[in-house]
């Protein structure tokens, strides 16, 4: 009797829901494209002069370059249900490294391979001491290391910046490349981050969607007693994404020393969170297993857009964070509506 | 139903501690090709963690398993997964997030190389499992269609198919009908004849009744982590398992 009862309550549910149903995958996929669309248009009629000229878009580029490494290494923690709140500090650490590295006259390439290999290896300590220490969550591991790391880069460095590094070192973060033979003007350039982050998020994104490391990292967050019962070593996979998230953040180091010229005590300071709020902006799960490496772009770009549009029009930084906040909340009130219409339960 | 005598798989003497908890202690078991072996027991009485060891993903404490006659040491249920025995979990142990067929080849995706890398092979994956499915009767709208999307019924039908992939010889079943509604469980105890049928030891854990006579050809029964009782089936009755199960003989 509960049976028929359950079965004719789904059987109502899928009439009503059908249209929602078949809408979901492309609302999944490309809501967040639209969202992204909607701001670009409003801030154009808003700021019609300045926000769609070459300056200002390459400008926001600029500004979200580091930002989205960070991002992008924290998506894929989020999707195995996991969190990162180290990535700032890690990237600070790893700066501070590079400043030191440079100003002990090591040749430039040896200077922009120590942020790489330093994040690496921070992400490797986070990821051995979730799974070897066998830390009740991520969160408990990565807050450790959020002090730990932030604290070693203060002792290095003695808490005070370093500047003035070489072109070399800074082509990553500041070179730009000419598109005059375009016919363009000189000061339509392209700027070196904003190719990084394409050739970044590109690799990511096969990574991601087309090896069976990626599958897995997606197996992990759906359920870890899946992935562990097919043969998946999830301790292993666990430790390859903290570290990877570990050295997106040391190309997020990289790109800072070329913008800021400079290792300072500051850098990374809180940038963790708003990594974590472009994830989750972007349409990636708390709860793991749920997100796309297009979502996190996205997320990074609107609240890029939102910082960016909010300068122009002169609104101040504390109405910025009220509006940032309150996005994050209604991103993860629509994920929590597309559960409810998208699964049984 | 035809019992052919070859031993497919055989534990002896299989003792399990957990810290001062004995689990098991020198529990022997055995299964032939194409015969299907009922496991009960009373929560507890260990039959979840004798199938565990047998899938390699507990370590006995003491004991060994006999693969083909071979004995040999899981390190992993990888290794088991290639000596042929695969686990279908009683939490079903499939990825809700992920489609159909990724589910069914977790683990064990095909690729094709790129250069130096090796990326998922997805029009093999959905050809493979297509035709799986089909061989097992199973009806889905589609093989990317993701798997919090199904009924009880349909996820336990790709976990049976996920665990006969790949050639299975023993395939073990932990509550195969437990969470599913009525009308579905016939259709799985039918799945579980159909593999009997291609030579495939099945083993089955189960409460009901009604599935171990539906299906089984021999039922054995653990009490507080021993072996307790073993029959064929047809020298058995409800009512006699079901005191083995409490512990009466």
């Amino acid at each position: 009797m509960d049976n028929g009862k359950k079965i004719i309550m789904e059987n109502k549910d899928q009439e009503k829901n059908s249209l929602y149903l078949k809408l979901i995958p492309y609302f999944d996929r490309y809501g967040i494209l639209l969202l992204l669309l909607i701001m670009i248009v409003v801030m154009h009629f808003l700021q019609p002069d300045v926000f769609l000229s070459w300056r200002n878009v390459t400008n926001i580029f600029k500004q979200i370059s580091w930002q989205s490494m960070l991002a992008l290494g924290v998506f894929m923690v989020i999707v195995t249900a996991g969190i990162d709140l180290s990535v700032g500090s890690i990237m600070m650490l790893s700066l501070m490294i590079l400043a030191i590295v440079a100003k002990a006259g090591a040749p430039w390439f040896i200077v922009v391979l120590t942020p790489l290999v330093a994040g690496f290896l921070c992400g490797l300590f986070n990821g051995m001491g979730i799974t070897l220490l066998r830390m009740p969550h991520p969160f408990i591991m990565t807050l450790g290391t959020l002090y730990i790391f932030r604290g070693a880069g203060n002792l290095i460095s003695g808490g005070t910046p370093i500047s003035g590094f070489t072109d070399e070192v800074r082509y990553l973060g500041h070179g730009r490349i000419d598109l005059t033979w375009l016919g363009l003007e000189k000061s339509q350039y392209l700027p070196v981050s904003l190719v990084l982050i394409a050739i970044v998020y590109i690799i990511f994104w096969i990574f991601m969607n087309h090896t069976r490391t990626g599958k897995w990292i997606y197996a992990i967050g759906g359920n870890p007693n899946a992935a562990r019962a097919s043969g998946v070593n999830v301790n292993k996979i666990l430790v390859i994404v903290y570290s990877l998230c570990g050295f997106l953040s040391g190309i997020g180091a990289l790109i800072l020393a070329g913008r800021a010229d400079s290792g300072y005590p500051n850098a990374g300071l809180q940038s963790e969170l708003d990594a974590i709020a472009a994830c989750i902006i972007g349409g990636a799960s708390f709860f793991g297993g749920r997100g796309t490496v297009l979502g996190v772009f996205a997320g990074v770009m609107i609240m890029g857009i939102l910082r960016n549009g909010l300068n122009l029009m002169d609104v101040s930084s504390f109405w910025q964070q009220v509006l940032i906040g309150s996005i994050i909340v209604l991103a993860v009130y629509v994920d929590v509506l597309r559960r409810d219409l998208g699964t049984r339960k | 139903m035809s019992t052919s005598n070859q031993l497919l798989l055989e534990a002896k003497e299989v003792t399990k501690y957990f810290g001062t908890i004995t689990a098991l202690e020198n529990v022997n078991l055995k299964i032939h090709a194409g015969e299907c072996l009922g496991v009960v027991g009373d929560n507890g009485a260990g039959k979840t963690t004798l199938m565990k060891v047998l899938s390699g993903l507990y370590k006995p404490s003491s004991g060994s398993l006999f693969f083909d006659g071979k004995q040999q040491v899981l390190e992993s249920p990888k290794d088991s997964q290639n000596l042929g025995l695969e686990m279908v979990y009683q939490d079903l142990a499939l990825a809700g997030n992920l489609p159909i067929g990724e589910n069914i080849f977790l683990g064990r995706e095909p690729t094709r190389n790129l250069g130096l890398f090796k990326l998922l092979d997805f029009k093999k994956i959905k050809e493979l499992t297509d035709a799986h499915l089909g061989k097992l009767k199973i009806n889905v709208k589609s093989a990317d269609q993701k798997v919090e999307e199904l009924s009880g019924g349909q996820r336990q039908a790709v976990a049976i198919a996920r665990s006969t992939a790949f050639n299975a010889k023993v395939v073990i079943m932990d509550e195969p009908t437990a969470a599913l509604a009525i009308k579905e469980v016939g259709k799985v105890l039918d799945l579980i004849n159909s593999l009997k049928k291609t030579g495939v030891g099945v083993i089955v854990i189960s409460h009901r009744m009604d599935d171990i006579f539906a299906v089984c050809d021999r039922v054995m029964a653990l009490f507080q982590g021993t072996n307790f009782a073993e029959s064929e089936l047809s020298n058995t009755s409800r009512d006699e398992v079901i005191g083995w199960i409490m512990g009466k003989k």
